[in-house]
């Protein structure tokens, strides 16, 4: 039975890895200028993490498969070094691998959390709401109208609560239901929720952001490549969140003032 | 105090009421002036005599321990069914489940599921899971039986305390399922029930109104029920000790359960108030977790001035050291089958003691690991992810310590021993994927996937469970005085290792490929490809939770057919076995055991073998005998 076991956590830990080094599940491919930090984090951990679980479970087959079942008479024997190997060993070993992660995964994160957008960035508002995002462009004028909640209301398509008539700025506003941007072009995103918490996520682009009720949260990112690419919902936000969804439009700077122009004439 | 009389069952609650005052003013007594070792167990009741005191309202901490036992089996029950009724969802949406409109008209018209009664299920497998079946089984339940024998103790200190934990925890489970048939069903929220979904009513969806207040009454009253059991564990470790036991001598079990008392008097403490907070913004017009000009159905919503993260900060202040309440007492319980098993002492009982007291610590400095992506400041990701990492470290040196302690050992194969390396096995499997969890810039691609259903479901989930296992082949013969079938338990053994192999680790897959989890379905073009491997994971969760009727059939046919079984039946050295099977009303017979050694004395010579019980005068040399 102890070898049984032994053989079998160790045909276990094989299976398991090999899905990983074949590449059969990945995420698809990057088309952001920050991603291939977290793609590269990614991929070290892997390795680390990776080294680990095989260590471990074939050092757990090993033993299991020599010391199990000896009969009554076997010598009973302490593993040289004892405890405090050990505990050295975990601490140099583990204490330089999880410093060196921490370290390193930093730059990934401060990449697109710590440093601001830059000023000339396109700004884009999202707004999530039970279960649709909308997308507002500010148009010719460059400024956002501003919103008014009590104004909200999905059978007149005011998804943003826009006052026109009494906001001048809000006049020029494009609002659509689907997202566009230029190529090579860096987006600043403001996101705000209008009901319950929501999740802004594509896979593509490696970006991830809860939206927060009552918070303004902002995200940059700059797409590589043109494409047609899926915004989905990530946060539990109620019985249709499985189905919430945009699509994101990578277009070139031509295609993309073109469908600008075709938007400001649907508003 | 204490003493039983014969008093009616409708006098009882007051009864109960009155001396439980007492007790209050019994704790702080005790607490203030610490007993010293010698002090035997603070009560002495006499055994009950009613049917109603000895099996229902029970004050021996066994009874109770055992009611614990069965009530987290009648809940790991549900939420099998619940994760099955899922699984078949997820591989094939469309299929009508026969019977379940049974459970809901609406919910399941012609035993179709609805996207929303998918996410009541999960919500409700979610929480029965981690609060009836993780926290009870390993802790309450184990906890309540093993933690006065272990230490000497004839019972609890505050059996009533014990008796209302127990109870209140029953009310909680019968509250949170009556969810089911009251309204629009239970709520839809996730067991993490993120605010302001949690707190604006019935507009937010089914079960949002009612459903939610229910959920948060059930685990406001188990948190009561967790506080007063935690209270009465760690009086029990620290004043109840028999002659002799001092703390570096009780068994590694102990340790763990007074260990988790601690974690669970200070989480359980946080999500009490944060329920009753939430209750409040329903009923009482408050917005403690409703911002302002939200707007839903096109109505603006009659809050102002919440704050959506703070329910987050409670929840996880708590939900982290939860993790690790459910985990902590399967490290001992594991730990002190494998010592049993091995023949041999570990390589250091402190380190690993160490180590579950630096789990316990860290778990309180890491819960912000949740909430990278939630918009909390992305500075403080920075300052949650680091004390994430350096809890690997602990984790490691007590896995290390296990591996290396079967070195050279004589390792006995039974059910119980299988299920304690099949721990190991798993807690590694579900720790090293802690390592990309840890780290917020790759939590940008895993967070809110299956990669972390993956990681919890193997750590907290399966580890946990396979931990209660290994405690219930291990202790079943003094639990119920009679062994379990082997050869049951040896076919559960393997089916459920494979099986939860096989479901969990494509977990992982496809929360790498971008699968997002509370997903009723996948209508994405991205998520297509991958149904495939939710169908294989729905055949592999359905053999492997058929599985388990196999331990329930051994578990009942063993309780009343099994063959009688010995004292000592592992040949084990600590003070449960020290005692007759199953142990006497007051658990050792009117004596009072005296404590000669360290918990562990295996692989040496003595008169009965190669081990020297705890209560044996037998002087044996070891290097580990502690004065």
């Amino acid at each position: 039975m102890a070898k049984l076991f032994a053989v079998t956590l160790v045909i276990i830990a094989i299976l398991s890895a090999i899905p990983i080094l074949r590449h059969t599940w990945v995420a698809p491919e990057d088309i952001s200028t920050h991603g291939h930090l977290i793609d590269e984090q990614m991929s070290e951990t892997m390795a680390e993490a990776g080294i680990a679980f095989l260590a471990a479970q074939f050092l757990l087959a090993l033993f299991v498969w020599q010391y199990s079942n000896r009969g009554p008479n076997a010598k009973l024997k302490r593993f040289p070094g004892g405890a405090t190997g050990l505990v050295i060993a975990a601490l140099l070993v583990v204490g330089v691998e999880v410093l060196a992660l921490g370290v390193f995964g930093v730059k990934a994160w401060a990449n697109q959390y710590l440093t601001p957008p830059s000023a000339n960035a396109m700004r884009i508002q999202v707004q999530a709401g039970q279960f649709a995002y909308y997308f507002r462009y500010p148009g010719p004028d460059g400024t956002f109208g501003p919103t008014h909640a009590e104004l909200i209301n999905e059978g007149s398509q005011n998804f943003f609560g826009l006052d026109p008539e009494h906001d001048s700025d809000s006049r020029d506003d494009i609002v659509t239901a689907e997202m566009a941007i230029p190529v090579d072009k860096e987006i600043h995103l403001l996101m705000h929720a209008k009901d319950v918490g929501h999740s802004f996520f594509v896979r593509e682009l490696r970006v991830q952001q809860d939206f927060v009720p009552g918070l303004d949260v902002s995200l940059h990112f700059t797409a590589t490549k043109v494409g047609k690419y899926e915004i989905v919902c990530t946060q539990l936000c109620g019985l249709g969140h499985y189905n919430m969804k945009a699509y994101l439009y990578v277009l070139s700077q031509p295609d993309f003032e073109e469908w600008v122009k075709k938007e400001q004439a649907l508003q | 105090m204490g003493q039983e009389g014969t008093g009616t069952t409708v006098a009882l609650p007051i009864r109960v009421l009155r001396v439980s005052i007492a007790e209050w003013e019994h704790f702080f007594e005790v607490s203030i002036k610490m007993h010293d070792m010698s002090a035997h167990a603070a009560q002495h009741h006499a055994p009950p005599t009613s049917f109603l005191r000895k099996h229902v309202f029970s004050l021996d901490h066994k009874v109770i321990g055992k009611q614990y036992y069965a009530l987290a089996l009648l809940a790991a029950l549900c939420g099998m069914v619940l994760s099955w009724l899922m699984r078949i969802h997820l591989g094939w949406t469309n299929a009508a489940i026969p019977g379940l409109q049974l459970l809901s008209k609406t919910g399941a018209p012609g035993g179709v599921m609805t996207p929303e009664y998918y996410l009541q299920l999960m919500t409700m497998h979610g929480t029965i899971m981690v609060f009836f079946v993780l926290t009870t089984a390993p802790f309450a339940a184990f906890g309540n039986f093993f933690l006065p024998i272990q230490v000497g103790a004839e019972d609890m200190p505050f059996p009533r305390f014990n008796m209302m934990s127990f109870w209140v925890t029953f009310l909680a489970f019968v509250v949170l399922m009556s969810s089911f048939f009251i309204g629009d069903g239970p709520t839809l929220g996730g067991w993490t029930q993120y605010a302001p979904l949690n707190s604006v009513g019935a507009v937010g969806g089914p079960g949002e109104g009612m459903g939610v207040i229910l959920w948060m009454i059930s685990i406001a009253l188990f948190c009561i029920g967790q506080l007063l059991g935690s209270l009465n564990f760690i009086t029990t470790t620290l004043d109840l000790r028999v002659k002799g036991m001092s703390l570096m001598r009780l068994p590694l079990t102990a340790w763990a359960w007074f260990i988790t008392s601690c974690m669970g008097l200070t989480a359980f403490a946080v999500l009490m108030p944060a329920c009753i907070l939430v209750i409040l913004d329903h009923v009482a017009g408050t917005s403690f977790f409703v911002a302002s000009n939200l707007v839903i159905n096109d109505q603006l919503q009659p809050h102002s001035g919440g704050s959506t993260l703070l329910w987050q900060h409670l929840f996880w202040f708590f939900g982290h050291p939860e993790v690790y309440i459910a985990i902590v007492p399967g490290i001992g319980i594991v730990s002190h089958i494998l010592i049993t098993s091995m023949r041999k002492q570990m390589l250091s009982q402190r380190v690993l003691i160490y180590c579950m007291g630096a789990l316990a610590v860290l778990s309180y400095m890491v819960y912000g690991h949740h909430m990278f992506v939630s918009g909390m400041n992305p500075f403080s990701a920075l300052a949650f992810s680091f004390p994430t990492l350096v809890i690997t470290i602990p984790a490691t040196i007590v896995v290390l310590i296990w591996v290396f302690s079967l070195y050279g050992s004589n390792f006995r194969i039974n059910s119980a021993s299988l299920f304690a390396l099949g721990f190991i096995s798993m807690f590694v499997s579900g720790g090293v994927s802690g390592f990309f969890l840890a780290q917020p810039s790759i939590d940008i691609m895993l967070h809110g996937t299956y990669f972390v259903v993956g990681h919890f479901h193997m750590v907290m989930g399966v580890a946990a469970m396979f931990g209660i296992f290994a405690g219930t082949y291990f202790w079943f013969p003094k639990m119920a005085g009679r062994m379990m079938n082997e050869t049951l338990g040896k076919i559960h053994f393997w089916l459920s290792f494979v099986g939860t192999y096989c479901i969990f680790m494509p977990f992982h897959y496809l929360g790498m490929a971008g699968n997002i989890r509370r997903y009723s379905s996948f209508p994405d073009d991205y998520m297509q490809s991958l149904i495939p491997v939710h169908q294989y994971i729905t055949v592999a969760a359905l053999i492997t939770g058929a599985a388990q009727l196999i331990f329930l059939y051994n578990l009942i046919h063993s309780r009343f057919w099994g063959k009688p079984a010995p004292d000592n039946p592992w040949e084990a050295t600590s003070l449960e076995w020290s005692t007759a099977t199953p142990p006497p009303f007051d658990n050792f017979g009117g004596k009072h055991p005296v404590v000669y050694h360290d918990p562990y004395q295996y692989g040496v010579r003595s008169s009965v073998g190669d081990y020297v019980m705890q209560t044996s005068p037998e002087q044996v040399q070891t290097e580990h005998d502690e004065k």
